[in-house]
Parts: C-alpha cells; structure tokens; sequence
C-alpha cells in the first residue's frame, strides 16, 4: 500500500441529473460549499455528470487541476461507480481514489417537499464523502477465475434461447426447468400475432435445438436448491426429480417466467364457467374447444392492473386481446356460415364502400354510435335501417355473420408498429371498443340466467347493459410464487411489483446488482416474445463477457492483518464466513485474499484490533461519519 | 416529552445510519426510486456489511453527539455475506449493553434489517426511528453543556468494547451457544448471557479505573470512593490491571500504595 504524501487535492463534482437533483437540491449552492472545505481544489456542477461532457469534465480536472481525489455527487454507487471509477484510472488516477456521494436516492427523491433541507443534507453528505476522501488509499485488485459454464434457469422461450446462444458460443451450458416439459408459458398459447403462425411451432423448434445440443446438459422436473459461491465460482444444487446434483459454474441466468394472474371473484372469475382469462381462452382455441355458437363475446382489458390489484400495465394483454377479439370474428364467420353465405355476395361490394367511409370517421365511432342509436330509436327500425346498416353494430348480425365482439377498455395500447396495424384491423373488422374509467368499471353479474355486463357508456352518459355468452378477462402477468425463495438463494433482489429487479433499469437492464448474475424473459416483468428473446441474447452476451475473458477483477476490499499486533486467539478464523483465514507457523492470522469478499466481519470483532479493512478502515469510517456530526458548515 | 412537543421544539435530531451495501442501502436506493419521502434527519455511511460496524464507532458517533445511530443489515439467513449479519447482531447487542452501563438509553441504537427490495419499509424505519428520538430528546453529552457524568460513561464504554475479553466473546457467542466449543459442550443461551454481564461490569469498572489512574496517582480507597465499588473489589482489579500492565505503583503514600497508568500505555 503506497502512502500518499502529498496533500490531497480533491476535486468535487456535482450532478444535476437534470431536474432528478437539481429540481429538488441547489445544485449550484452545494458546488459552492463544497469549494470551502478542506483539500477540496475544484467544484463544479453538472447537468449530467455520467454524460459524455460530465466524464470529460471529470477527466480534465484531474489533468489540469493535478486532483488526487474524485467525488462525485450524484445518484447510487451501486449502479454508477464503476463508470465514474474507470473515468478516474483513464486519466491515471487510481479508482480507489474515487468517492461516491449519493445525493439523488437518497436525498433528492426522498426529501422532494423539503428543499431547503435536502440542500442543507447535501452539503453534509459531500463534507462525508471530503472526510473520507482524504484518508483514501490507492488499492490494487486480484484477478478470479471464472468457470467457462453457466447455468439457466427456466425453460421458456427465454431461457432455451440463452442456453442455446451459450452453447453456441462454446459454454457448458446447464438448463433447468421446473415442469416435465421445456416450453415454458407458451406452451399454454395459440397463435402468436404478426405472424399468426401457432406457438408451438415457435417452442418445437427451440426445443428441438436445445435437445439436440451436446454443450447442453438438460435437467426436466428440476429446481435449484441451493447456491453458494461468487462470480467464476458458483457451486449450485440441484433438485433432479427429487435427488440432489451438485454442479459448479462461472455465471447464472434467471428466466423463470410469470404467471398470468388469476384474481379469484374479480368480474366473477372462476364463479362462472363462460367467465375466463385470455389464456383460458387461447388454450380453448388451441384445443379446438370455443363454443361454436358465440353471439356476443365481451373482452374486459386491465383486469386487476393498472391500480385495480396490481399497481403496474403489464403490457403485452391489449395486443393478446386484440389478437383474440380478430380470432373470434374470424372463427364465427368460418363456423357461423350457413346465413353468412346466402348474404355474402351481395355484402361484398357494401363491405368495401362501407370500409372507406369508417376510415374517415373512425375517430369519433363512439360518438357516431352513438349518435346512430339514438337517431334509429326516434326513427325507428324501417326508417334508419339502411344507414345503421352501413355504419352500425348490428350489421354483422344482419350480415349472419354471427358474432358481437366487444372490448371494454380503459384506453388500448398496442404498442408497436405492427401491434398498431393489428388494432386498425380490428376496427375495420368491426370489433367494437368501449372505454370505461377506473372508477366505474363494467360489472358482471347473472340477470334472469344470462352473463350480463351493466357498464356506464362515457360518451352515451348513459348506463347500458349487455348479455355476452363469453366473458373474456385481460389480466396482467404476475410473479411466481416461488420467486421469493429463489431471489433469497440468489442474493438479487425483487422490485415493488415482484418481479426480478435489474441493476439498472436503462443502463443495465439484464445485469442484476450481484456479478455473474442476469437476467430475462418475463421474470424481470410482462414482455412479448419479441422482447423475452431480446433479452436472453442480451443476458446470454452479458454473461460470456467475464467467461470468455477467464477472470473477472476482485475490488481490492479485503481484511489485511497486522501480524505485528495479532495475537493469534482466532477469533477471526470463527467469524468469517467464507474460511479466509488461515494461521501461519507462527500461529499468526493470514487472509486468503481470493477467498475474502471484504465484509469486515473479522476487523470489527478483533481483539487486539490487528485487522484492517482494506476501503473501509475505521479510520475512514470514523471520519465520514463525525463529519455529519460536525457543526460548522450547514 | 411527546412527539408533537418534540417537533414543536424544534429539535432535529442528528441520526447517523450505517448501511449494508447489498440489502440495506440499496433498500434505501429504491425508497428513492420510489419516492417514499423519510425526514432528512440521517446521515449515511456506506459499509459493505453490517458486521463491519464496530461497537467503538457507534459508541464514537455518540460522544461526539449523535442523538442516534441506526445500523442496517440484510435480513437474517439473507446476509450477502452469508452469515456476516449474525454477527452484527452480536455486535449491536454488546453496544446497547454498554451504552446502557454509561447512562445512555439504549435506544438511541436501532438495529434494522431491510432488504434491497424493502424501499417503503426503507423510509418507515427512518420515520419510526426519527421520531423515537426525538421523543427520547436531544442527547445528553450534546451540545455546549453535554452532561459529563455520561460523557465520561460513554468514553469508559468505548475502551470497553475495545476490550479483549468482550470481543472474544462476542465473536465466540454463537459457537458457544449453539455450536459447541472445542470440547463440543454448548452452554445455554442464559448462562452466556449472565457471563458476558459480568464481564461488562468488570471491564466498564477496569475502564473506569484507568480513565482514573491516567491522571494518577490514586490509592485503592480514593478510586473505591470515586466509582461506588467497594475496596476489594477495586483491588482485584488493579491486580488484574497490573498484571496486564496497564497501572503501576507510582509511590506509597505511608504504607498505602498509590496506583498510575504508565504514559507509554496512555498513548495505546
């Protein structure tokens, strides 16, 4: 450990994250501050500090002001210190030199109705980070060896897609799946959109490949059931049809899916046989099993979502419903025929003049609906008969065509070019689309023995009701229930909605916060095939970086012993949880430093206080803390 | 005092929270991404596990005027270093034992677990712990007039959790109670309890004794005087102090030996 002689100069930059921080903190007026302290040579503040002209800036200082030091006040270290570190050791200033302060998590965010405060708890919070600079040292770090095999967890779409991008780069690759079956969620769905070919010929192919692939060791009816170890080392077991099966790999990838959620009672779910959810109805239609005399089918979108059980959109479900409100009309007018046929030549040439004119008009259909309703009442059946017939709701009934499709919404979202596409056809084809507001949602219940759906109509302001034959309820994907377990084995943690949380959401999005752990598919929240597949190429790709290298760098934080103080009564063999301690001849404490993770379990335990953590001395320690303590300043 | 009294009073008390990296902080991180608004009362310090907390720092922060001192960690059987936080417990129960012992109220030390995705409950504990001291009011050794009674108190406190007996005990308390030692034997949970009681009492009372005999030279009867023990005991523990060669007969006063702490020991 070299010792720093010169006086340290540091120098303190200070984020506005845009308005993140500088909406809720006198950015300015920390800069300021932070110029008075002590060693401090350089303070500026930045809009963007981790953008490209924040990074130069820090550079630049380094370069001209001969900093020794770097604090960055910002956002979390957890998910910006390695950038900000390696900005440092590009302009040759050890990364241990630098100095995180987190200004943003928490204290903009948190304290957002207490400016002056936040201000003020800023500023203590760089006077910390000042404090603690100082007594830095530079570290160098070990390098570890990292196993050239992974493991994959769930054998859905995303997983499979992982392991075969792994094995194909080379890697032992170890697949896992809960159930007898690889294929995961879309085993349960019918045909996928845009390309409306069946999901089975997207999983058959998959499957096939993963079978067939010798870097590849399969394991069906199988679950993890323990893991121990770090990036490079990881010693997992698992359960194989109820026997254990130790393996040991360099990385992990999580892909375990979701569930569709099933929120018993909800709009009579589960009270009702003909009330069900979207993927009840995909596996009605994969097994050929709609009732073939569907004459109204009601769809009801953001079912427990969006604030009604669950508090987020999962997304995917308005273009699934859209999809499955085309594959009803489409299966009436093939299975509802007879009278279809009869009318179907002379509707032809109606149908085309009929679609030009619903393009035009297409933004206010509700209103026109409305307004068609009323005027064929006051008219009566004879009198508006035609115009309803070209514009109205009921035409496809007259047409025999045979079915009434709704969709109760509270604003559609197919996101996407081709989603968008999807719902102008939709419209096209006449499904109709009803919005509702949170507050007053439709309500289903048995009237005289029929489904019916009492809603409140917002552009009629008028209550309507309806006899549908089919209820079909879009809700959101959920996590699994054994995601808990498994996130505690991992040591990663879930978000507010239960679902996987990455380390980053923008810049790190299938990277989890613990090394040698990633992440994709629907276990890190609701995602199309599309995006499920995107990101088990991304995790994959993330996860061969550290095994084609063969290492990954350790930080430097580890316990150091001071053999001139030890006295050799192993204590700190007892505590530490990784057996990194091992005595010499002497009887004397040494630290395995490959095997030290740098938890400093030993240094505050030991007796004769032989034990330095390396980045955290109590030195250091002490002195960030009794900076908050100080008076002067704030 | 109440706490709408303690808020009408205007007293903002200074927290100092030491956070675990991996569960802790980062629940502290998603209070912020989720915007759960805490008071701006705590000043954080980032330790990469909670066991890394020494019992003198927390006992630091408060002589130097911390009106409290939270301590978060990963929940137990969740520690990112396996079994670390265990140990923290340990740790945190001997700081609130001599924290007592020096006329502090315990309490001014929170222990929390809080894992990386508890961002709400993150901002709950800040909030909870805020107003407990503020109910408990600002901290007797703060300020321009500390209370010197408990300052000195808290300065024997600190030597004591630097002392060897205490720590090794704390290292050992699992093994010992639940493990077994060398000879495989387990004592019960209340018997390490009663034994590491003793043990604080002996070592805050050695303690006190030194801070005496630093300004010495004292005899038996003057330090039997100044800390409430009685004669014999105060003499079993010079005897134990001199054979660790922490005091030494400075001169005799008539036939009464008077007792001081050698300088090069001072400066240890």
């Amino acid at each position: 450990m070299a010792m720093e002689i010169k006086e340290p100069r540091i120098g303190v930059f200070v984020c506005h994250c845009g308005v993140n921080i500088g909406g809720f903190v006198d950015v300015p007026d920390v800069a300021e501050y932070a110029k008075t302290l002590p060693n401090v040579v350089h303070a500026e503040n930045n809009l963007y500090t981790c953008a490209d002209d924040g990074l130069t800036a820090i550079k630049n200082a380094i370069k001209e002001k001969n900093l020794t030091r770097v604090i960055v006040a910002s956002c979390t270290p957890r998910t910006h210190a390695p950038l900000f570190m390696r900005i440092c050791e590009e302009a040759g200033l050890n990364k241990y030199l630098f100095t995180f302060v987190n200004i943003r998590e928490h204290c903009s965010w948190v304290h957002m109705k207490e400016q002056e405060k936040a201000t003020a708890k800023s500023k203590d919070l760089i006077k910390m980070g000042v404090a603690r600079a100082v007594l830095l040292e530079p570290q160098e770090e070990v390098k570890i060896d990292v196993r050239p095999s992974s493991l994959v967890i769930g054998g859905g779409i995303a997983g499979m897609t992982a392991a075969l991008n792994l094995a194909n780069q080379g890697f032992e690759t170890h697949l896992i799946e809960k159930e007898p079956e690889l294929g995961g969620f879309l085993r349960k769905l019918s045909t996928l959109y845009q390309t409306q070919e069946s999901s089975a010929k997207a999983y058959e192919g998959l499957i096939k490949k993963v079978e067939a692939n010798d870097k590849i060791q399969l394991y069906k009816n199988t679950t993890l059931k323990s893991l121990t170890g770090y990036i490079g080392k990881y010693d997992a077991v698992l359960n194989v049809n109820g026997e254990d099966k130790e393996i040991g790999v360099g990385t992990i990838i999580v892909a375990t899916g979701a569930d569709e959620y099933r929120p018993k009672g909800l709009y009579g779910l589960g009270e009702h046989d003909n009330i069900i959810t979207l993927t009840d109805f995909e596996k009605m239609v994969k097994e050929d099993k709609v009732p073939a005399d569907l004459k109204s089918v009601a769809f009801i979108t953001c079912s427990g979502a969006r604030g009604q059980d669950k508090e987020y959109c999962s997304r995917i479900c308005c273009t699934v419903t859209v999809k499955n409100a085309m594959k009803v009309m489409e299966m009436a007018s093939k299975g509802g025929d007879a009278e279809a046929k009869v009318e179907e030549a002379s509707v032809d040439e109606k149908a085309v003049s009929d679609k030009e004119e619903e393009k035009a008009e297409e933004p206010e259909e509700e209103e026109g609906e409305s307004r068609r309703r009323s005027r064929r009442d006051r008219r009566g059946r004879r009198g508006g008969r035609r115009r309803g017939a070209e514009r109205g709701e009921e035409r496809p009934k007259e047409r025999g065509a045979a079915v009434d499709v709704t969709v109760f919404n509270r604003g559609i979202t197919t996101y996407g070019i081709e989603q968008e596409l999807l719902y102008n056809k939709s419209r096209e084809q006449r499904v109709k689309f009803v919005r509702f507001v949170p507050e007053n949602p439709p309500k289903v219940s048995m009237e005289d023995g029929k489904l019916t759906v009492s809603y409140y109509h917002e552009t009629l302001k008028a209550d309507r009701k309806m006899n549908p034959d089919l209820i079909i309820l879009a809700t959101p994907l959920t996590q699994r229930p054994d995601a808990q377990e498994l996130s505690k084995m991992l040591k990663v943690p879930l978000g507010r909605d239960e679902f996987f949380l990455e380390a980053h959401v923008k810049l790190r999005p299938v990277d989890f916060a613990t090394d040698g752990i990633f992440l994709c598919g629907t276990a890190h929240g609701p995602a199309n095939i599309t995006e499920a597949v995107a990101q088990a190429y991304g995790a994959a790709s993330r996860a061969s970086i550290p095994m084609s290298l063969g290492y990954v760098q350790a930080e430097a934080i580890v316990s150091y012993v001071d053999r001139e103080r030890c006295s050799g009564c192993k204590s700190c063999e007892v505590v530490c949880p990784y057996g990194a301690i091992q005595f010499d001849e002497e009887g004397l404490a040494e630290v395995i430093v490959a095997a030290c993770k740098g938890c400093g379990t030993c240094g505050s335990i030991c007796p004769e206080k032989a034990i330095t953590m390396t980045h955290y001395t109590d030195e250091q320690l002490t002195a960030e803390a009794l900076a908050a303590l100080e008076e002067v300043g704030t | 005092m109440s706490e709408e009294e303690a808020t009408a009073s205007g007293f903002e008390p200074k927290i100092i929270a030491f956070l675990c990296n991996w569960c802790s902080y980062a629940g502290a991180d998603l209070a912020g991404v989720s915007r759960y608004q805490y008071p701006t009362n705590t000043r954080t310090v980032r330790v990469m596990c909670s066991s890394r907390v020494d019992p003198v720092l927390i006992i630091e922060m408060l002589i130097h005027g911390a009106d409290g001192v939270l301590v978060g960690g990963c929940h137990l059987g969740d520690c990112h270093y396996i079994t670390g936080n265990y140990y923290t417990e340990k740790k945190i129960k001997l700081a609130k034992k001599l924290i007592e012992k020096s006329g502090l109220n315990p309490n001014r030390l929170r222990l929390e677990w809080v894992s990386a995705s508890e961002g709400e409950r993150f901002s709950k504990v800040v909030e909870d712990f805020v107003n407990e001291v503020k109910t408990l009011g600002p901290s007797p050794v703060a300020g321009k007039n500390p209370d010197v009674d408990k300052l000195e108190g808290l300065f024997v406190a600190k030597n004591a959790a630097r002392d060897f007996r205490l720590r090794s005990l704390v290292a050992r308390e699992i093994n010992l109670t639940e493990k077994g030692n060398v000879y495989d034997k387990t004592i019960s949970q209340e018997e390490f309890d009663n034994l590491m009681d003793s043990a604080i009492d002996e070592e805050m009372a050695r303690q006190k004794i030194l801070l005496m005999t630093i300004d010495g030279p004292y005899s038996v009867l003057d330090i039997a005087s100044q800390i409430n023990l009685s004669p014999e005991i105060v003499l079993q523990h010079i005897v134990t102090l001199k054979d660790r060669g922490l005091v030494v007969v400075d001169r005799f006063d008539g036939v009464m030996p008077l007792y001081i702490t050698p300088k090069e020991e001072v400066l240890r």
